[in-house]
């Protein structure tokens, strides 16, 4: 910093610094990925079943595979006609799109998405914990963590369900009531899971719980143990109703015309669009810091801090990438329940097994110690 | 006729009912297509990758030998028209798209020629019957092109010149062997 005095402690800093952590993570990743994904999903499911996708939108010769195509995606939205119901309730429905894209944007806030930055020190190698006063790469500290996310995550209900009732529709309102039922139902499951792994890491605070797992493979979450493991994976079948997506699409279900945003066109129905990626990218950034080990990299503490941060973000960022890739590939493998066998495998078979995971983990925690 | 109700028996056992051994091979299917055809497609070579849709415009599908398309007239050895302008294929074309109107060829050998031959392919039905009606192999459908949009219904109308920059020179013998074709060969 030239010029002003811009040193930790002194007024300002925290501001600036949580300001640059809110635009790099937020507009620049959160924003990036998920134009991104708007484009891999259609390219990626046209290379698994032997097609072509979408590979044309081009500036000039520039075309690069296509991946310009979420440009022209948000160009043609921001240019089709706004359309409201003229029977809708106009504040609900213009409420409802924000109510779907903001949540996913609010819990990225408690992800820890690099290693802590030594202001001051950026040029030493400095070992991790060993930092005075570290910057944290992460937006807030909450000690309550997990909670917060879950808090925030089940606000996307409303914004299902709003957009549904709001727009006057009976499709649509069936629609908002198959996303409230779905969602519902599965954050039980969703926080039994997580509650297997609070026994194990003592702490809700994803911050505490990267720096207690490892860089390696089975230092990770995920295999401190046969609860932990079964947990990832009632995680992440939760995480696949929450995102409202392939197998349990059915709020959305094209082919019965049902779906809380059929009223929806031009941008308010673009944010829906994102907002269902940005819930891909959020869930895929827990399940990472949870499951399997955040940011951590191996023997980068030896660098100065400045790498080891930048590897560390690297390191992050291809993790929650992968696992983004992982859920399209999921998406375009399984077909759809049905609506009573997704509430059948929800009350009757996941949440017995994630009480049961719960107790599991309990006894594993008492035998280890 | 009475409803009848046929029970199906679900797949027994944890492992079908699961669906997780399920889920794990069709991963494996899906992923093991993505791996094959997303490097070869993205270095350049989708030739060796499984994909199977065309990139329309730039890559084209050849249409197989008899495919019936855009007209065009054939030429004799020296580079005249073969037509005879016999009015064989106007008489056969069931849309009345053809119209000839003959001259006498400065040609001594050549008793006539078509002095303007137009097809209009906006009217054409694409039948071929004019192709099977020529006795001396002028006209042919074997381009294998379609007939090009026109912002003008006249612009569709093809003249003599038009049709003959298409044209090559047959090999047929112009006027038939003779009667003991069979003989010859």
């Amino acid at each position: 910093m030239s010029g002003a005095q811009l040193l930790y402690g002194r007024p300002g800093f925290a501001i600036v610094a949580a300001l640059i952590k809110i635009l790099a993570l937020v507009v620049v990743f959160a924003m990036g990925l998920a134009g991104l994904l708007t484009w891999l999903e259609r390219r990626q499911s046209a290379m698994m079943q032997d097609r072509l996708g979408p590979n044309r939108a081009n500036i000039g010769p520039w075309r690069a595979w296509g991946i310009l195509h979420f440009v022209a995606d948000a160009l043609k939205m921001m240019f089709k006609e706004d359309f409201i119901p003229p029977k809708a309730n106009r504040f609900l429905f213009t409420l409802a799109p924000v109510l779907a894209i903001a949540p996913p944007f609010i819990v990225l806030a408690i992800i820890p998405f690099g290693a802590p930055l030594c202001w001051g020190h950026m040029r030493d190698a400095v070992p991790l914990g060993t930092c005075v006063q570290p910057v944290n790469l992460q937006i807030a500290r909450l000690d309550v963590g997990v909670l917060f996310y879950f808090a925030f995550a089940s606000l996307s209900v409303y914004g299902a369900t709003l957009a549904g009732w709001a727009s006057y529709n009976k499709w649509a309102l069936m629609g908002g009531m198959r996303a409230a039922s779905q969602m519902i139902s599965y954050e039980v499951t969703m926080g039994m899971a997580v509650l297997a792994m609070f026994l194990s890491y003592g702490t809700l605070e994803p911050g505490a719980m990267v720096a207690q797992q490892g860089p390696a493979p089975w230092q990770w979450g995920i295999v401190r143990g046969v609860p932990h493991f079964i947990a990832f994976f009632l995680f992440l079948t939760a995480a696949f109703a929450e995102t409202k997506r392939t197998p349990f699409d059915l709020p959305e279900g094209e082919s019965e015309i049902v779906g809380y945003f059929v009223e929806y066109s031009g941008l308010r129905f673009g944010m829906f669009y994102l907002g269902e990626f940005l819930e891909v990218i959020s869930s895929s950034a827990l399940m990472v810091t949870i499951f399997l080990g955040g940011w951590q990299i191996w023997g980068a503490s030896v660098l100065p801090n400045w790498a080891h941060v930048l590897l560390s973000m690297l390191v992050w960022g291809g993790k929650v990438f992968l696992f983004c890739f992982f859920q399209l590939l999921v998406r375009w493998t399984l077909p759809r329940l049905r609506a009573d066998q997704l509430m059948r495998l929800g009350w009757q078979r996941l949440l017995p097994l994630s009480i049961a995971n719960v107790v599991l983990a309990a006894c594993w925690q008492m035998w280890i110690h | 006729m009475a409803t009848t109700v046929k029970v199906v028996d679900r797949p027994a056992g944890w492992k079908r009912q699961s669906y997780l051994w399920g889920t794990v091979q069709g991963l494996r299917v899906t992923l093991g297509h993505f791996l094959r055809n997303w490097p070869r497609n993205l270095f350049g070579r989708r030739a060796q990758s499984d994909i199977v849709t065309l990139a329309y415009p730039e890559e084209k599908r050849p249409y197989p030998p008899r495919n019936r398309g855009l007209h065009r007239l054939m030429k004799r050895a020296d580079g005249q028209v073969r037509c005879v302008a016999c009015m064989m294929c106007p008489t056969a074309c069931p849309a009345h798209c053809i119209s000839i109107v003959p001259e006498e060829s400065e040609d001594a050998r050549i008793e006539k020629r078509p002095h303007i031959f137009q097809i209009d392919e906006l009217r054409c039905v694409v039948c071929g019957l004019c192709v099977e009606a020529c006795p001396c192999d002028a006209i042919r459908m074997d381009t294998g092109m379609h007939a090009w949009p026109t912002i003008r219904r006249a612009d569709a109308i093809l003249d003599k010149e038009e049709l003959l920059s298409r044209g090559e020179i047959s090999s047929a013998t112009q006027g038939g062997a003779g009667l003991f074709w069979r003989e010859s060969k």
